[in-house]
């Protein structure tokens, strides 16, 4: 995932004083500019803004004739039923295991994958290893997916390698059992991301400075203290933000690829509380439920990313905003 | 200058080269395998034998895929949320990114915060989904073209890049007498084709693999992306439909190579572009993501 790390630098804490006529004169000598900016702040308004504030409806018992404003008002009734549901544990547990895991395994291996790239030097394998390694994220969800459903049913690639090494005597049909689903999930995950993830530290590697490794080599390191003196303190400040950034949207999984693979039999390691909320809101139409179910969601993301901004802010002096 | 490499040191290298080259096959293998089944015999893959060459070699499937007038409207569809689509993200994204890259608008840290707080926080899905509903959008092609018409984060990389151009080049037009659409339409788009190109591959690979808005917000089947139909086919395997009234040993035979035909043919477009605009797309993540 890409990060813009400077993203909110603009949010400059220095507002003018006083609204002096210089600065209404400088508003007005820029009124075009003001003008051009409307459409997009429109945006935001129709399409961002106002869903938040469509948000009240998970305090409220929504009917679609009413409309939000004239639908009444039921406090936190619509939490309370999902904090006492039989659902709540398993969609939190079922959350934060498939982004925990992905944080585990594609985390690490996206790094090590930068770095063995770094190190290779013949130039030409380099650059078809990149854009090798890219091009899975360019590939539509619905064709990995599908590609998935094929590979893993039985008398499938994988079913018959397996097979053909001796590693099962039975095939496994993967995707009917609950027990292999974020295995698939994180697996496939890796596949997708990992040549992506790693431009991010090839950027930052490019980035330190050629002088001190050749400093270093005049002191006669070899190559496994460049590594370790060198290049892993150069990126380092990269790695810790992406990973207080990962741990601030540890419950915030998206519901793609998930609703394409997993099927009732696996939901009870495969549903997430965002395809709960997809199931709940959008096909039985329970709307005030699943947009409480939603906004609670909503609201752990967000106090996780903060969260992790401050702590990331205090121990590494960069931060997203 | 060539330095003299240790013992171990050439057996890391050469690990590592061949460790490398055994993941540049994991990569394209699986694309590989669907590649050379989209032109094999059925049962040669149900049987598994296919694994690097095409058995039985035929275009089959190919036909069939052609002949089917479902995939050629959802083909036409996609063309047309691909090229609306990116054409209304490139405008909203410039319009939006132009102005806020501009140091004396009064109000521009307040307006970006506005438009960066909405890259943490969301109303989530059902508001979005009864906004659509409410401002009449449910089932029309606007429901894939405005919802997301603008990304937060490539108004940011596009506002990184204006900030890069010379303040006298644009002081000097106003002083000429050029108002700002004159400025940002002849002055500055001219110079930001890198970052525009980045930005109208990101959006219009983004349209293209589009489909769960046009899953919960379309009806119409004549509506229907390229995606959702291949998700009927791969997904729901509704691939037997398609081949009413063949026989069935033979509704299996196709059956099966369909789906790999299918994938080929919807991701043939990005696999071709791809080679040629990797650079791109890498620089469009370096601009975003490395500006300390």
């Amino acid at each position: 995932m890409a990060v813009p790390l400077n993203a909110a630098k603009a949010k400059s804490r220095k507002l003018p004083t006083s609204r002096s006529s210089v600065s209404l004169k400088r508003m007005m000598s820029n009124r075009y500019l003001y003008l051009m900016l409307l459409p997009t702040v429109l945006y935001f308004l129709i399409f961002e803004y106002k869903p938040m504030y469509g948000a009240v409806i998970a305090f409220k018992d929504f009917n679609p004739f009413a409309g939000v404003a004239g639908s009444p008002w039921v406090g936190f009734k619509n939490f309370e039923k999902f904090f006492e549901s039989y659902y709540f544990f398993r969609l939190l547990k079922n959350t934060f295991l498939m982004s925990f895991y992905s944080l585990l395994f594609i985390f690490p291996a996206s790094l090590a994958f930068a770095l063995l790239l770094n190190e290779l030097r013949l130039k030409k394998l380099k650059s078809f290893l990149q854009t090798v390694s890219y091009l899975p994220h360019f590939i539509s969800l619905i064709v990995i997916c599908g590609m998935i459903i094929d590979f893993t049913k039985p008398g499938g690639i994988i079913n018959s390698l397996l097979l053909g090494i001796g590693f099962i005597t039975e095939p496994i049909q993967f995707l009917i059992l609950p027990e292999w689903f974020r295995t698939i999930y994180v697996g496939s995950g890796m596949w997708q991301s990992l040549g992506w993830n790693s431009i991010i530290y090839l950027a930052a590697l490019s980035g330190i400075n050629p002088s001190l490794y050749e400093a270093a080599v005049v002191d006669g390191a070899g190559r496994w203290k460049q590594l370790t003196h060198i290049t892993l303190p150069g990126i380092l400040p990269t790695v810790l933000i992406l990973l207080i950034l990962n741990v601030g949207t540890l419950l915030n999984v998206g519901w793609d690829k998930i609703i394409l693979l997993y099927n009732p039999g696996t939901y009870v390691t495969a549903d997430v509380i965002s395809t709960f909320v997809y199931r709940r809101g959008v096909m039985e139409a329970d709307y005030s439920f699943s947009a409480a179910v939603g906004l609670f969601n909503s609201i752990i993301n967000f106090t996780l990313l903060v969260l992790a901004n401050r702590i990331s802010r205090k121990t590494t002096e960069s931060s997203l905003w | 200058m060539v330095i003299k490499r240790s013992i171990p040191e050439m057996i890391f290298d050469n690990c590592n080269v061949l460790f490398l080259i055994f993941c540049s096959f994991l990569f394209l293998y699986p694309m590989w395998y669907v590649l050379v089944s989209s032109f094999s015999d059925a049962h040669a893959i149900a049987a598994g034998e296919v694994s690097f060459w095409p058995e039985g070699f035929n275009v089959d499937a190919y036909k069939l895929v052609f002949e089917d007038q479902r995939i050629w409207t959802a083909y036409g569809n996609t063309f047309i949320y691909v090229i609306a689509g990116t054409f209304i993200n490139l405008v909203l994204t410039t319009l939006g990114a132009y102005p806020l890259s501009r140091k004396n608008l009064e109000g521009r840290s307040l307006i970006m915060a506005f438009i960066v707080f909405t890259m943490f926080f969301s109303g989530g899905l059902i508001p979005a989904y009864l906004n659509v509903r409410e401002l009449g959008l449910y089932d029309t092609r606007w429901a894939l073209l405005l919802p997301g018409a603008v990304s937060a984060f490539n108004l940011i990389v596009m506002r990184t890049f204006f900030q890069s151009i010379p303040d006298s080049l644009i002081e000097s037009a106003k002083i000429d007498g050029a108002h700002d659409f004159r400025i940002l339409l002849q002055i500055v788009l001219p110079l930001s084709m890198p970052v525009l190109a980045v930005m109208t591959l990101f959006y219009a690979v983004g349209h293209w693999n589009s489909w769960f808005p046009a899953m919960i917000y379309l009806q119409d089947r004549n509506l229907f992306p390229l995606q959702l139909i291949l998700r009927e086919i791969l997904i729901q395997s509704s691939a037997q439909n398609m081949l009413a009234g063949v026989t069935q040993d033979e509704v299996f035979r196709i059956s099966e190579s369909i789906k790999f035909a299918t994938i080929i043919i919807a991701t043939v477009p990005i696999l071709l572009i791809y080679p040629f605009l990797q650079k791109y797309f890498v620089k469009g993540v370096m601009i975003g993501a490395l500006k300390e």
